[in-house]
């Protein structure tokens, strides 16, 4: 029987509930935690993000930014602005096609939010353990261009149109590159589980994957400025851009509508960078141990485990936060590119320069396995075990992805079975 | 302008250059309407004028409407054009003017006609629109004489003297 | 690149999709106002562009056939309403063209001061609002910024901070205040270094440079040929500026002021040295030019107002001297144009012996810039047209007067 020390994956959460009521019902509630906290994460998200972007630029133009709503710092200014945004009108243009203009929001929206629901906040804190998290996550995120396509469409607007084409192209071409700068890390740990590539690089920031090797460094800042294009920020906000198409896609929205495609730009942005924290800084391991000398692991007990994660849930919304106000720190710096020059640098720079990256962190993997700028931090952590001296393809590495995932085969084939893999992990250190 | 010039255009023109004035502040030489364009092209490629700039076209219209003032003026009712000119090659400049009937044959509602020089200085599109718009004169030539600060429905030339405001423009109050 | 079109590989050339008619503007964000262009697009490439103005159009010329010069003063302020220093400047001195009258020494510097802190303050907007245009949002506010300090010391000096009637016949309205100068000066020391930011957020910026660099190329011929001036004629290479070549009545206002005009002669602006060079992609007659020819006016501009605030301090005579409100105007026509910063801002005044002006008529330096627009933007994309109109700095109130 699970106890509390396994709240660490929704099938076991949904276990624990099912002790006390039908199972069918401790689904149901499972399910519905995981939907409300999911969507506190995205509409608090949005909120804060939404005031960050109008107090950073604020800083950035020698402003202040809202001071008033809500006392101090106006940090109640996105609430009442979306209070403002619900009791708007909705309207819709005569010409536009009602059921396509209606819904084009909401695809947006839900294809932004379905993206959290892949994204682990701490270690096994996600709502659907998907092993193949990576490439869901993206999947997903694409699929919000759709959203704008619809919108733009339907709004029997040539502006709207415009920019509807452009985000088509645009997010289109943005795809490429930023699936082959997710590749890499997957390609280092081994796994396509988001969960295990943040415990991967459990420790201290070197075993961050972005100190990784020189390529997984550079790699990172290509992947960087493809979720930027791909989540339409400035410098790529063409689809928008309102010096040129007035609004672009949301030029006929108003009221609440808009301000979905809002939420779901904020929350892609989360995303994007989420998946960056985890692919590249660690997740939610910081830059010092402090969990693990501290014994505030699911080792030490339940409670500890508990309080661990939830300080890893901190540290890693932080980092993400950090990466979101980068943007809006680069949007509100830089003018907006062309829509050639936008394509041209997907295929001329981006594209080129992911494949080389990849092609790099091959061989790097294949010459010095582990990473051999930091080569010594690994290994220490780890106590290898009979099963991963038995996989020969490790033998090379410092056994390192096999210390923690013994029950699988091969790196391409990640344990369904976390708390397995989980348990086999000794933290010496602390 | 100098004299000389005056007469070289005089040699060259003959009776078209039809007057000057050279006691005025700006000094204006005047044309005969149907040689404008080429005393214009003229004036732009000579190589020792080179009137390659354009300035200004404007329409100035002459009616004393009050009786009384009408009596005590010395000219007849008329439109004028005044084209100002400057070179930036000898940085020298020049006025030229064409005294138009204020109605073409004086038909009330005719326009009075002028050729254009748009394809002498392109910037003449746009002012002899203004002009044709704001003054009432006719452009021969112009490639879309068009109205271009007031409505294209809009009735009457507003900066002729006998203009009078529409009392009502699309359900807009007009006095 | 020429085509071969009798190649067999050739199946189809020069492939069309339907073309499609938008209309940019009059309620558009980057048109400067109410601005209306019409494009013919094919996708994101503008085949045509037709310009459409007149919304603001307010009867400027006709108003002036109903009041006395000094009572139209003010109706120059709201034509560039963004430099109406210069308007009232530029109708000031035509109307004292007319009246043959001289003015103090004090009054000339007095001038030039206001006159040069005014385009100080138009070339801030007008850069500005050209990273608006790029979609660079925070040079804007930096611009206005500073622009408002200049509005502080003109509110301090007439009272008001965007229609003035400051300058007017005869001189100023009003003497400049106590320890004006010296805030001026003040100003002045701490705009220059802040320039430096402006170059290095836009002028040098990479991307801004992509978007300008070879965009809207305008050759010498059609920047005369279409009446353009000052910083578009200029950024064009051609070397015209009225405070230097002008008519006398203007350019005594400028005489014994050191300054060059600032224009590309043999790849070089003067004293461009101590600015950022001119990136290689660029083009003379390009939107970067005549972007870089404002910038580099401004510094200009901070010199000369330095060297007029030395020689104000020290001349002699009075602000102006009294002009009637309803001084009779002598028989007679003058034209005179002025280099406000936009370009030459001419009036054409004929009097019939009264004190009403029979006509005026006040040449646009916006008009004539602005109608060269469907020269540059055939064939670029629509991410551009904003980039061109934008460089011409266009201020709808003076085109539409």
């Amino acid at each position: 029987m699970p106890g509390l020390g396994s709240l660490r994956n929704n099938t076991l959460v949904a276990e624990f509930f099912s002790q006390y009521m039908w199972s069918w019902a401790a689904y149901l509630l499972t399910g519905l935690i995981h939907c409300a906290l999911l969507i506190q994460v995205g509409a608090v998200g949005a909120l804060f993000f939404i005031w960050a972007e109008r107090k950073v630029s604020g800083r950035i133009q020698d402003r202040l930014g809202p001071t008033r709503v809500g006392g101090m710092f106006g940090w109640l200014q996105s609430l009442a602005d979306g209070i403002k945004l619900i009791t708007k009108e909705d309207l819709m243009p005569d010409g536009a096609d009602g059921l396509l203009f209606r819904i084009a929001p909401y695809i947006s929206f839900c294809a932004s939010f379905a993206a959290l629901m892949a994204l682990p906040f701490s270690d096994g804190w996600v709502a659907i353990p998907i092993n193949t998290g990576v490439f869901f996550i993206l999947a997903v995120l694409g699929l919000e261009v759709f959203g704008v396509i619809l919108g733009g469409y339907a709004s029997a607007s040539k502006w709207s149109l415009f920019g509807a084409m452009r985000e088509a192209a645009q997010v289109v071409s943005y795809e490429v590159p930023l699936g082959m700068c997710v590749v890499v890390p997957v390609l280092i740990t081994g796994t396509m589980d988001l969960v295990q590539i943040g415990t991967f690089q459990e420790g201290w920031f070197t075993n961050w994957l972005i100190l990784h090797d020189p390529f997984t460094f550079i790699i990172f800042w290509v992947y960087f400025t493809c979720a930027l294009a791909s989540v339409n920020r400035a410098p790529f906000d063409l689809a928008e851009a309102e010096s040129e198409l007035v609004a672009g896609f949301h030029t006929e929205y108003s009221g609440i509508r808009w301000s979905y495609f809002f939420m779901a730009e904020y929350g892609s942005m989360f995303a994007v960078s989420g998946l960056a924290t985890i692919l590249f800084f660690g997740g939610w391991n910081g830059p010092v141990p402090i969990t693990g000398w501290l014994g505030l692991t699911h080792e030490t007990g339940p409670i500890a485990g508990y309080i661990g994660n939830f300080l890893g849930l901190v540290n890693f919304v932080g980092k993400t936060s950090l990466f979101v106000i980068v943007m809006i720190w680069v949007r509100w710096t830089l003018p907006r590119l062309r829509i050639d020059q936008v394509m041209k640098m997907c295929l001329k720079f981006c594209v080129p320069i992911a494949a080389v990256m990849f092609l790099g962190a091959t061989f790097w993997q294949r010459q010095f396995p582990g990473g051999v700028l930091l080569k010594t931090s690994y290994g220490d952590r780890y106590v290898v075990t009979e099963a991963d001296t038995a996989a020969p393809a490790k033998s090379k590495d410092s056994a390192k992805p096999a210390a923690k995932t013994a029950g699988e085969a091969s790196p391409g084939q990640p344990s369904a079975d976390k708390t397995a893999s989980v348990s086999h992990r000794v933290t010496k250190g602390s | 302008m100098s004299q000389a010039l005056l007469d070289r255009l005089k040699k060259k023109f003959g009776d078209q250059i039809t007057g000057a004035k050279s006691t005025n502040l700006d000094p204006w030489i005047e044309v005969a309407p149907p040689a404008l364009a080429d005393v214009c092209l003229y004036l732009r490629d000579e190589k020792d004028l080179r009137f390659n700039y354009l300035n200004c076209i404007s329409g100035v219209d002459y009616l004393e409407l009050d009786p009384k003032k009408a009596a005590k003026v010395d000219w007849q009712p008329h439109t004028e054009v005044v084209y100002h000119l400057w070179s930036l090659t000898h940085k020298h400049s020049l006025v030229l003017k064409v005294i138009l009937p204020r109605w073409k044959g004086d038909v009330a509602g005719e326009l009075p006609e002028v050729p254009s020089v748009a394809g002498i200085w392109p910037t003449a599109d746009w002012h002899e629109r203004e002009v044709f718009d704001l003054s009432g004169v006719r452009f021969i030539g112009h490639p879309a004489l068009r109205r271009i600060l007031c409505p294209e429905d809009w009735v009457g030339h507003p900066l002729r003297k006998d203009y009078e405001m529409p009392l009502e423009y699309h359900g807009i109050r007009g006095k | 690149m020429a085509t071969d079109l009798g190649d067999p590989r050739i199946i189809e050339f020069d492939v069309r999709t339907d073309e499609m008619l938008v209309n940019m503007g009059p309620q558009h964000p980057s048109t400067h106002g109410v601005l209306r262009l019409v494009l013919r697009t094919d996708g994101e490439i503008v085949s045509e562009v037709t310009p459409h103005i007149g919304y603001l159009h307010r009867c400027a010329e006709k108003i002036g056939e109903n009041l006395t010069p000094r009572q139209y003063i003010p109706y120059t302020d709201r034509m560039d309403y963004l430099a109406g220093m210069n308007m009232n400047l530029g109708w000031a001195l035509t109307v004292e063209k007319l009246l043959k009258l001289e003015l103090p020494e004090k009054a000339k510097h007095l001038r030039v001061i206001i006159a040069e802190m005014g385009r100080i303050a138009s070339h801030l907007v007008g850069m500005g609002a050209y990273g608006l245009d790029l979609g660079s949002f925070s040079p804007f506010l930096y611009a206005f910024r500073e622009r408002e300090k200049i509005l502080d010391l003109f509110e301090k000096a007439c009272g008001a901070r965007l229609t003035y009637s400051y300058l007017t016949v005869g001189g100023a309205t009003h003497d400049l205040p106590p320890g004006w100068l010296q805030e001026c000066e003040d100003f002045l020391t701490q705009l220059l270094p802040i320039i430096e930011e402006y170059h290095a957020l836009l002028t040098t910026n990479a991307i801004f440079v992509r978007r300008t660099a070879a965009i809207g190329i305008m050759s010498a011929e059609q920047a005369i040929g279409y009446g353009t001036s000052g910083p578009v004629l200029r950024g064009s290479g051609v070397d015209w500026d009225l405070r230097r070549d002008g008519e006398e009545r203007y350019t005594e206002l400028y005489d014994g002021y050191a300054f060059e005009v600032i224009v590309q002669k043999n790849g070089h602006y003067p004293n461009d040295h101590k600015y950022p060079a001119v990136p290689g992609v660029a083009v003379l007659g390009d939107c970067w030019h005549r972007f870089y020819v404002r910038m580099l006016e401004v510094m200009q501009s901070i010199d000369i107002v330095r060297q007029a605030i030395d020689r104000y301090s020290r001349a002699s005579g009075t602000h102006g001297i009294p002009v009637k409100l309803n001084e009779k105007l002598p028989k007679g026509e003058v034209y005179l144009e002025t280099e406000a910063p936009r370009g030459q801002m001419g009036f054409y005044l004929v009097s019939d012996g009264t004190s009403i002006p029979w006509r005026v008529r006040a040449r646009s330096s916006c008009f004539s810039n602005l109608c060269v627009t469907h020269e540059l933007c055939r064939g670029c994309l629509i991410a551009d047209v904003p980039a061109i109109v934008g460089s011409l700095d266009i201020v709808m109130g003076e085109i539409d007067r």
